[in-house]
This record gives C-alpha cells, structure tokens and sequence, in this order.
C-alpha cells in the first residue's frame, strides 16, 4: 500500500536510522532522483510525434520547455500513483496563455511527479524561479519570526498584514490528482490536527457541505470564504472535481489565523490583521504552522518537504517556501509615478489590485507582496517585503513633500 | 484520462464508502440509480482503453443538477463503456428513454422514401427546418477520453470522406485552429460556427481539452449541410435549409450520412453501432438514432394556450427556444423537434414532427379566426 509505505519510509526519524547504519537506498527512494519508482507505463496506441501538442500559439513556462524529444522520453512515464505527463500539462495545453503574463502552464499530481518529470519541470522551475537549478542547489527554510526587524508599518499607509502559504501532506495525491478517498483523509488529518491548536489560536472548522447559511453568510462579510475555482487554469487541471466534497475553512476565534482545506493545495494557511504589524502577523503564522506540522507529526505524518525544493505544493510557481507576505498600502502619489514599476522591480515585490491576483488598485490602495518563493527562506522573504513597503512609505512620504525620490538599486543577481 | 488517478489501481486501496460520492443533493439519471452497493461492485474495472466508472461519473457529480431539469449525468469514453458498466448505464438508459429494456432492439430506418409527406409544410409558419445527429467511428474512443492522437486521426479520416463527397454534398473543410478571420466571420453569419464547449456539463466530462486541436467544420457549397468534427461526439451531421420542406431536408440527410458511412467503411472504420442501443454516442440520451428533427415555426397563440405543453407531450415532441437547448423562445418562434431517441427509427421520429407541426399550425390558424380547437387535441402517440 503506496500511501503507508511513503510514510513510514518517509519519517523522518526512519530515514535517521537508515542513514546511521549506512544503508540511505530506501530512504532515498523518495528523496533521490533517479530512483523513483515508476508506476505502470502508459497504455499507448499513437506514437509520441502523433501526440504532441500544438503549443504554437501558447505563452506559458511549459510550452517554452517541452520539446518534442522531452515528450517522447516522458510520455509513458507516470508516477507511482498513475499520474502521467499528459494530465501534468493538460492545463497549458487547454490555456495558451497572454502575451503579457507567462503561467506556469502545469502541475504536479503528487510529490513523485518533480521527480518523475523533472526533464521538464526543472527547466520550468529554474524559468520560473530566477535560475534556480533544482539538481545544483538547496532551498533554505527558516521559520524563526524573531529574525524579523523593522516590521510593524506606520497604519496611515499600510491598512493590513497577511501572510499565507501552503502545505501538503506526504503520501497523499495532490489536487489535481488526488481521488475522493484521498481528499477526505486529507481533511480528516488536517482538522484532526488543527483541533489541537490552543489559546490564541484555538478555532473551528466550517466544513463546505454542512455549512449553515448563516455560517456561510458570516464567513462571507469576512471576506474568508472562498469559492469552487473558477478559473480555467485550475479547472483544466481537475482541481474542481467533486466540489465541494471535503472542502472547507478553519479559523482561530480572533480570526487572525486561518487554514483552507483542499482548494488548490491540501491547505492553504493564513495570518493576516488589521494594521501594519507584519512581524507580529509573522510570529503567528511561524507558531501555527510549527503547531500544526507537530500536531500531525503525533499522528504519524509530515509536510511534503525536500531540500531541493522546499514545500511541494499543486503549482511549481509555489514552490520553496510557497510564501506571499503582503499588505494592502496607501500610495497614491507613488501610484501615479511612472518609476513605481521599476521601484517594485528592484525591491523584488509585485502589485497587485486588493481583489487579489488579476484585479485592478482601488483608490491608490495596493497589494504589495513578494515575487519570490523559491532559493530564499521565508525570514528573507518577509524581511525583502518589510524593507521594500518601508521604502514605498518614505517614497509615498517624500512626495508628499513636494521631494523627489530614488529608484532604488537592483538586488545581486540570484542563481547564476 | 481525463482527470488525474479517476483510472488506477492505487484507489482500490481505500474502502468503497471511503471513495462513494456524495450524491445526497444530486438530481440527475447518474445520482438516481448509482447506489453504494453498486459502485462497489463496478468501480475496479475498465474498459480495454482504460476508461473507469469514475471517469463515467465524473460530470454527474460535479454538476448536481437542477429540481425541475433531469440530466443524464454520466457519458461513456468509448463503445465497450456501454458494456462494461451495464449495471449502471442500463438504469440511466431505461430512465431516460421511457423504460427501455436491456433485451430490447433498435429499429434504424434511414431511407427516406419512408417519410410520407413533409414537402408541404406552410412556411409562412414554418421558417426553417433542420435534422441532426451524431456519429461515432469504431475503434476509437470517444470525446470524454481520447489522446491528441486519437482526435488526430479522426480528424483526418474525416475529412477525408467529408472532402471526398460530390454532387450537392461538395464542400470544404474549416479546421478551427486554422480558419482565418474572414472565415470565422461567415461561419458565425451562417450560424455555423460552434463554440468552445462552456457549460460545465461537457467541460467536467473533459471534452474541451486540447481546445481547438483537431476540431472543425466541414459544410457543402450550398450551405444546407454540414459536419461539426470533435465537439461533442466523433461526428454531428446537420442537414438545413429555410422554409418548412422537411421531406427535402430529411432526403439530404440520410443520403448523406449513407454516402459518408460508405467511405469510413472502406477504410475499415465504420460507425458505432448495434441492435440494441443503435448508433452509439458519447451521451446515453443520444443514443438509438441521435436524431433530432426539429422547426423554427411561429405560434404565438397556440404557444400561449393553456393545454399547449399536453399537446406536445402527447405528440412527442418537445420546445425550445430558437437559440437551441436552455434559451427562451423570442417573438411567439419555438424549435419544436422530436423528443425521443431510442426505440423509434429515424423515420417514425421525423413523421412525428411532421405530423406534429402540421397539426400545430392548423390549431394556430384557428386560433388566429377565434376558433376553438378542442377537437383537435390528439390522443397520446
């Protein structure tokens, strides 16, 4: 049975003693390239030429990668689970993309998919992700919130915090991939565990079959609901299927922390307040996912994590850290300056519409984050968001002044 | 295909309650009939292309459904789906095709001699008349489930017997990745142009993959028939033309369909048929003959009469709207066209409408002199 095998395989404590006695061939089957298990081949009546996609027309990170010489080696591969390259891509085949945004244009069905595909996904990874070479290089964690300094944001600008990310219980399917079975046992473990969480971070769990309409309305006016995925880069990779079958939010009472259950990742979790107090946002959401992650750890699972790429999550965009630390900001000098695109571009940070990804600014009001996920820690990550919305702040402060302001240099250059 | 692990093995690890759907809210043939008992029994095999009863459900679970309109909420992947889930589709079949038996036979009447009358049908109320069905090619898989490779090579045996076609069938294939502008605009002006599929009722069932590799039209230079390639099934043949000579439109439509059989069966890919469920389609309800033999006709009064839904019921037939399935009718027109599918041939479905319609524009004609017409309401067909 694949999924207790990964399991018991994968612990870390196992693959301690494995290693102690010198013997890391099990232990890295899981972990080591080339030793991945292969899952029945592919049943296949047309040859590789005849079932290449036409990706002439398509933008995205996959078309610019698979060539027909990586198809044909990889089409009648599937991972363990029968995960194959075709479900992998359906997503970039069915949406070419825009001529201004690159997608991704795939995703993994489980953890073995960055190792079964890794011919495509890894030049995909390192396009993505600023050169990062998945073979070459090693991706630093570091949760300790403390490292955090200059983090809490003067409120006239900066009206809120959020930090969020994503995890992935080990040996079990993803959501494109995963089956109703799989899905509900990712609920189960998660709730389970999250039922342990105490004091300012004891909640509850609103399941999205059996929520009341007053719950339902509630967690609307919160603005924490979210809805069955709509957009066909989701859709096209299956991740809607059964909806809304072991979906659902959890939420601590204060409603400062907050975790989604298999939306586009088995768990989606969120600090977020009122307010610029990022560092304090940032303590919490290091608390809860340590919490968390021991929590199921008691019950004999763990975090899909590798020390190539960090958190394994549905879409290699998130991988690493799989961290967006923002704010919404009040900029509406800086908006107007033709500079703010290379000011952001220099600071590693994007803008966003506060609708989220794809929607427009509101009144000056912008959704600050970071572009990076992966080849730097989360501490990195939020201390590069900390010093960039300080620096917008002085911007936005100068020109109130009538001063003038700077374009800031741009960072070293990353993975080369 | 087409969604990720609804075909392996690894999921017959976790128990039968563990991987049932939750139907509870579900209004649809699927949800009726699919019992924990029975998805236990059938949910470890598959068809010799790999097609599973999760992939068979698949767009009845994620479309619930609606209180008042019954889906059929399942599809097949290929012919032998029929088959291998017996146990589910025969129910759904029986449900939704007035108690259908699993011994019962299909009678196909393509010849259209048959057909009395249908020349004469007043097109000062009759607009337009058209007949449509669906073809499958043996020893293929269906839209649901086939590879780029697969639709591929449908694609090519298609038109190749659509190019070859003479007479009032000459015509030309417009693939849809390659059509230019000036192309797409008259096939839309024509209104034959067909659409990305939008309604999650065929997207969950993966039919828009790959959109729009290896899909087409192909129409005759006449305009008054047409094949759709790759949307919904292999093949959608239309025959249409203005005015209300249904007999002319029907002619045109079984000796096309003869004349395009012919030539798949010279090249040993004939249609998906046999005689129990006839032609055989990626949707349970299209199947036996997949005919759909309809009118635009105008009947603003007799529309508006109370009893207009018991007539049709009783001659069996059903309405539209005149932009097709789930619009509204505008200005008093209606699509009336035949509601049942299998049991019935060809011929017996479009002297329905024929008769039908005949009947209905007489009633609208009393109507329109303040007679009555009682008298006319016929008896159950």
């Amino acid at each position: 049975m694949a999924s207790s095998f990964s399991r018991i395989l994968s612990s870390k404590r196992t693959i301690g003693v494995l290693t102690f006695v010198g013997s890391s061939v099990t232990a890295g089957l899981l972990l080591h390239r080339e030793h991945v298990s292969a899952g029945n081949p592919v049943r296949r009546s047309y040859p590789a030429s005849a079932e290449y996609p036409d990706l002439r027309q398509h933008n995205n990170c996959m078309a610019t990668h698979l060539t027909p010489a990586i198809y044909a080696k990889l089409c009648d591969k599937a991972t363990p689970n029968g995960y194959t390259l075709d479900l992998a891509i359906q997503t970039g085949v069915d949406n070419p993309g825009h001529p201004f945004i690159k997608t991704v244009g795939m995703v993994a069905g489980d953890e073995e998919s960055y190792e079964v595909f890794a011919d495509l996904l890894d030049p995909v990874i390192k396009e993505r992700h600023n050169g990062y070479n998945p073979s070459t290089m090693k991706h630093p964690t570091d949760l300790d919130a403390s490292k955090i300094h200059s983090g809490n944001f003067d409120s006239r600008y900066v009206l809120s915090s959020r930090v969020r990310t994503g995890r992935s219980i080990r040996g079990l399917s993803l959501p494109p991939a995963c089956t109703r079975a799989e899905r509900r046992e990712v609920e189960r473990v998660v709730v389970d565990a999250l039922a342990g969480l105490k004091d300012d971070l004891d909640g509850k769990y609103y399941s999205l079959t059996q929520m009341t309409d007053k719950e339902q309305q509630q967690l609307i006016d919160d603005h924490f609901l979210f809805d069955k995925p709509v957009s066909p880069l989701l859709t096209c990779a299956g991740m809607a299927r059964d909806w809304p079958d072991a979906r659902g939010i959890w939420h601590n009472n204060e409603k400062t922390f907050l975790v989604w259950v298999n939306e586009e990742d088995h768990t989606r979790v969120i600090s977020m307040e009122k307010g610029g107090n990022m560092k304090r946002v940032f303590e919490r959401f290091c608390k809860g996912l340590k919490e968390v992650e021991r929590l199921i750890q008691e019950r004999g699972w763990e975090f899909m994590w590798n020390e190539k790429l960090g958190y394994i999550l549905t879409c290699p965009s998130n991988l690493g850290t799989g961290l967006r630390a923002g704010v919404h900001v009040k900029l509406p000098l800086l908006s107007k300056d033709p500079r703010l695109v290379k000011i952001l571009e220099n600071l590693r940070l994007q803008k966003r519409g506060t609708g989220g990804v794809d929607t427009a600014a509101v009144g000056g009001v912008f959704d600050i984050s970071n572009l990076d996920r992966l080849g730097l820690s989360e501490v990195q990550l939020v201390q590069t968001v900390v010093d960039g919305v300080n620096y917008l702040i002085e911007c936005e402060k100068r020109l109130e002044k009538g001063q003038d302001i700077k374009v800031p240099p741009p960072p070293l250059k990353q993975f080369k | 295909m087409p969604f990720g692990n609804t075909h392996n093995n690894f999921k017959l690890n976790y128990k039968v309650e563990d991987e049932y759907p939750d139907l509870s809210k579900h209004n649809n043939h699927m949800a009726k009939v699919l019992t924990k008992e029975m998805y236990g029994k059938i949910r470890d095999r598959q068809t010799p292309s790999g097609y599973t009863v999760d992939d068979v459900i698949q767009t009845g679970i994620d479309n619930p459904g609606h209180p008042f309109i019954m889906t059929v909420g399942c599809v097949a992947g290929d012919e032998e789906s029929y088959e291998v889930f017996k146990e589910l589709l025969d129910p759904v079949i029986s449900d939704r095709h007035n108690g259908y038996k699993p011994t019962d036979k299909h009678k196909t009447d393509l010849n259209f001699e048959n057909l009395k009358g249908g020349d004469d049908l007043d097109p000062n109320y009759v607009l337009s008349s058209r007949v449509r069905t669906g073809r499958s090619i043996k020893g293929f898989t269906l839209p649901p489930h086939n590879s780029r490779g697969e639709r591929r090579a449908i694609e090519k045996l298609s038109v190749e017997a659509l190019t070859s076609l003479d007479g009032e069938f000459k015509g030309k294939y417009y693939p849809l990745k390659s059509m230019t502008d000036a192309e797409q605009e008259q096939l839309i002006n024509d209104h034959f142009l067909f659409d990305k599929p939008v309604s999650p009722l065929l997207t969950c069932a993966g039919m828009a993959r790959d959109w729009p590799d290896g899909r087409g039209i192909m129409h005759n230079d006449n305009k008054t028939f047409l094949v759709w390639v790759n949307e919904e099934d292999h093949l959608r043949v239309i025959s249409m033309q203005q005015g209300g000579n249904m007999r002319e439109v029907f002619k045109r439509f079984c000796v096309g369909l003869q004349k395009i059989e012919e030539i798949f069966k010279k090249h040993n890919h004939g249609f998906m048929w046999n005689e129990h469920l006839g032609y055989i389609l990626t949707c349970p309800s299209n199947l036996g003959t997949g005919l759909r033999g309809g009118v635009h006709v105008k009947l603003p009064k007799l529309s508006t009469h109370a009893k207009f839904d018991e007539i049709l019921t009783r001659l069996r037939l059903q309405k539209r709207g005149t932009g097709g399935v789930d619009t509204a009718s505008v200005g008093g027109v209606f699509d009336i066209s035949n509601a049942d599918r299998l049991g019935s041939s060809e011929v017996a479905q479009v002297q329905l409408v024929v008769d039908g319609v005949k009947l209905m524009v007489e009633m609208e004609k009393k109507l329109e002199k303040g007679e009555a017409i009682d008298s006319m309401i016929p008896a159950q067909k």
